[in-house]
């Protein structure tokens, strides 16, 4: 990776009160790559998520995104930064009173002043894109499957064709199909829209199936951050866990039987 | 390199897209982007009857992403630009691209059926008059589950949750004491300057008095405590229901066994139904002092004689029937409260909605019975 990374997090400090987060934490983000995040439950990767995007004031550190640092900026200017990003939130974090075809209109009427009906009708094409039947677009968070919310977010996070796409855990609760169909969009959007991705996951089809690089989160700092081989051999008690536990070792014999299936 | 979608590229640096026919070409150029997508939605639709049939040509396309792509499927249909695709001079990753908006969009969209407005507005009417009486309907069958529990508990010590209890009356009662307190004190204060120039012209201001004493016995102790408490406890029983029915804990408390009237609303009733006396009671006191206050700066009247009068000319029975509503209010307006909060539908709107209704309802209640009351007790002769 000769590029220049995109995002640039370093000594990266979180601690409420007393409990300790992140310490000394570093982390790149490469243009077009499709960055998995990996670490227990807990470890903090969706509070490094959350600092990222300038929603939760790191105690200490640097993060910069397009080399600027964001939090030395004014409200406008940063404004016109987090419209390059999409965010995909762990819960969903849909708006319950607005119906999904209006939960993507509303950033293009706002930040791409698109008149209504436009919006509305490309963001059923959105909705469409994420595998979501048409008479969905009328409907309410609240009337939704887990899964459904979880696409409808997406079409959401791409509303504005970001640059940097946050998925939190974005095929859990998802049916496997789905979420295969979930990782194979999200390659083809990196493919055609250059799009770069920061993906917390905890799904190894989707690290095997997605992931240019895995960083493993674990105690209070990324550990590694590699290519998938490269990290699954490194010596450490949780890592040796999660890549060679049974979960592991199946996902890495369907991850090897589809490569073998198609050559190249 | 123009294809490239690069993100060294700074913001704003890139020209428009077009589309241009020419003889049964269709020749795509410049960017496909969100940020021109009105003018080349415009194009589209424009080109987009004698299109049709028509070959894409992509050499000279720039920048593309969802929105463009989803212009072009609109212009072509998806059918034809799928098969298009296949012969076209494309990078793989607009291809890519082109071909998953298509397949999106190749879905029949819905129906959206359009309603006659006459028979909107009769039906909009019609939903009105029944959801009037289902709330009657709903409020009755929560008032008796509401006892029917309560008189479960009452019985078994060990059901009684002494915790949600003592957090509720700390909650609707000591907190709300100082607002109670000052308010009274001050509507005390305005009915007696209002008796005083009203009673002054017949030389009858010693009667400014007697006045205060009843008004804040029989009725304004009460019904301040009451509407107070309406605006501030229901509306705050409406939205911790409520946003704990989005968040599904409702579900989650049946599904553990337990009863959610038992957990949740029998606590909070009976909180209010000591709180609120003890708040009437506080209310009286003060806006007695409010009213003898006034007696003793504008009317001569000091505290040891307004005291004396109230003594000689108000009968026990008046601080009684005051203080008798206040238990009964108080039950309307947590019952109100609770349910209203577990009506909320899953969204933060429908939370607004109901907390608004629900001090809507509870003061409409606490007025409508008080005027009741104030008759039955006429009649009575109390
Ligand atoms: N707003 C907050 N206040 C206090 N502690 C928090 C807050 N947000 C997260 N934490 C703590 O930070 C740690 C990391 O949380 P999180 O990033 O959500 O974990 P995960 O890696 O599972 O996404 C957890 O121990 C959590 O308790
Ligand atoms: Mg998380």
């Amino acid at each position: 990776m000769a590029d220049h990374p995109v995002i640039q997090v370093r000594a990266l400090d979180n601690r409420f009160g007393s409990h300790i987060v992140h310490e000394k934490l570093d982390l790149d983000l490469y243009p077009r790559e499709i960055l998995g995040v990996v670490g227990g439950s807990g470890t903090g990767k969706s509070v490094l998520l959350r600092s990222i995007v300038g929603l939760n004031p790191p105690s200490g550190g640097h993060i910069t995104v397009f080399g600027e640092d964001l939090t030395e900026l004014s409200a406008t200017e940063r404004s016109r930064y987090e419209q390059r990003f999409g965010v995909l939130f762990q819960g969903g974090a849909l708006f319950t009173s607005l119906n999904l075809e209006q939960n993507i209109a509303l950033p293009l009427i706002e930040h791409a002043r698109l008149s209504r009906a436009e919006a509305e009708e490309l963001a059923r094409m959105k909705l469409a894109l994420t595998g979501l039947p048409p008479e969905a677009a009328k409907k309410y968070p609240a009337e939704l499957s887990g899964g459904m919310v979880k696409r409808a977010a997406l079409a959401r996070a791409l509303a504005l064709d970001p640059e940097i796409l946050f998925l939190d855990e974005p095929t859990a609760g998802l049916d496997p199909i789905g979420a295969a169909a979930f990782d194979e969009l999200i390659v083809t959007l990196r493919n055609a829209l250059g799009l770069t991705v920061f993906l917390v996951t905890h799904d190894l089809d989707t690290l095997y199936t997605t992931c240019d690089r895995v960083a493993v989160l674990s105690q209070r700092k990324v550990l590694v951050a590699d290519t998938l081989e490269k990290v699954a051999q490194t010596d450490d008690r949780w890592i040796q866990d999660y890549f060679h536990g049974p979960r592991g070792r199946a996902a890495i014999a369907a991850h090897n039987r589809l490569t073998e299936q198609e050559p190249g | 390199m123009a294809n490239e979608p690069g993100l060294s590229q700074p913001l704003g640096a890139h020209t428009p897209g077009n589309a241009e026919l020419g003889g049964h070409t269709l020749k795509f150029s410049g960017d496909w982007i969100l940020a021109h997508y009105s003018a080349l939605d415009r194009q589209a639709t424009a080109l987009k009857a004698r299109a049709a049939g028509c070959n894409p040509d992509f050499s000279g396309l720039g920048r593309l992403d969802t929105a463009g792509a989803s212009l072009m499927v609109k212009l072509l249909g998806s059918d034809a630009l799928i098969s298009a695709l296949e012969r076209a001079e494309l990078p793989n990753e607009q291809r890519a691209l082109i071909q998953a908006v298509s397949e999106a969009m190749n879905q029949p969209s819905a129906e959206v059926a359009t309603v006659n407005p006459v028979v909107a507005f009769l039906a909009e009417t019609g939903k009105k008059v029944t959801s009037l009486g289902q709330l009657i309907w709903l409020l009755a069958g929560f008032i008796g589950q509401t006892l029917g529990t309560l008189f479960y508990i009452l019985p078994r010590p060990n059901r009684w949750r002494w915790t949600p209890f003592v957090a509720a009356l700390h909650d609707t009662g000591l907190n709300a004491l100082p607002i109670v307190a000052l308010l009274t004190f001050l509507v005390g204060a305005v009915v007696a300057f209002l008796g005083a120039t009203v009673l002054e012209d017949f030389g009858a201001t010693i009667y400014t008095v007697d006045l205060v004493a009843f008004s804040f016995l029989r009725e304004f102790g009460v019904l301040l405590a009451a509407i107070l408490l309406a605006g501030r406890t229901a509306s705050a029983f409406t939205a911790q229901i409520g946003a704990m029915k989005v968040n599904e804990e409702l579900d989650a408390i049946r599904t553990l066994g337990l009863n959610p009237v038992e957990l949740l609303v029998v606590p909070r009733v009976l909180a209010m139904m000591f709180s609120l006396p003890i708040l009437t009671f506080i209310g009286m006191i003060s806006g007695m002092v409010g009213g003898a206050m006034v007696c003793a700066l504008a009317l001569d009247i000091p505290p040891s004689q307004f005291i004396a009068i109230v003594e000689r000319d108000i009968a026990l029975k008046h601080f009684l029937v005051g203080l008798g509503k206040a238990p009964v209010f108080a039950f309307l307006i947590a019952v109100i409260g609770c349910l209203e909060g577990f009506k909320v539908a899953g969204s933060a709107q429908s939370v607004g909605e109901h907390t608004t209704s629900s001090v809507v309802q509870s003061i409409f209640m606490v007025i409508l019975l008080d005027s009741v009351a104030a008759l039955f007790f006429m009649e009575m002769g109390w």
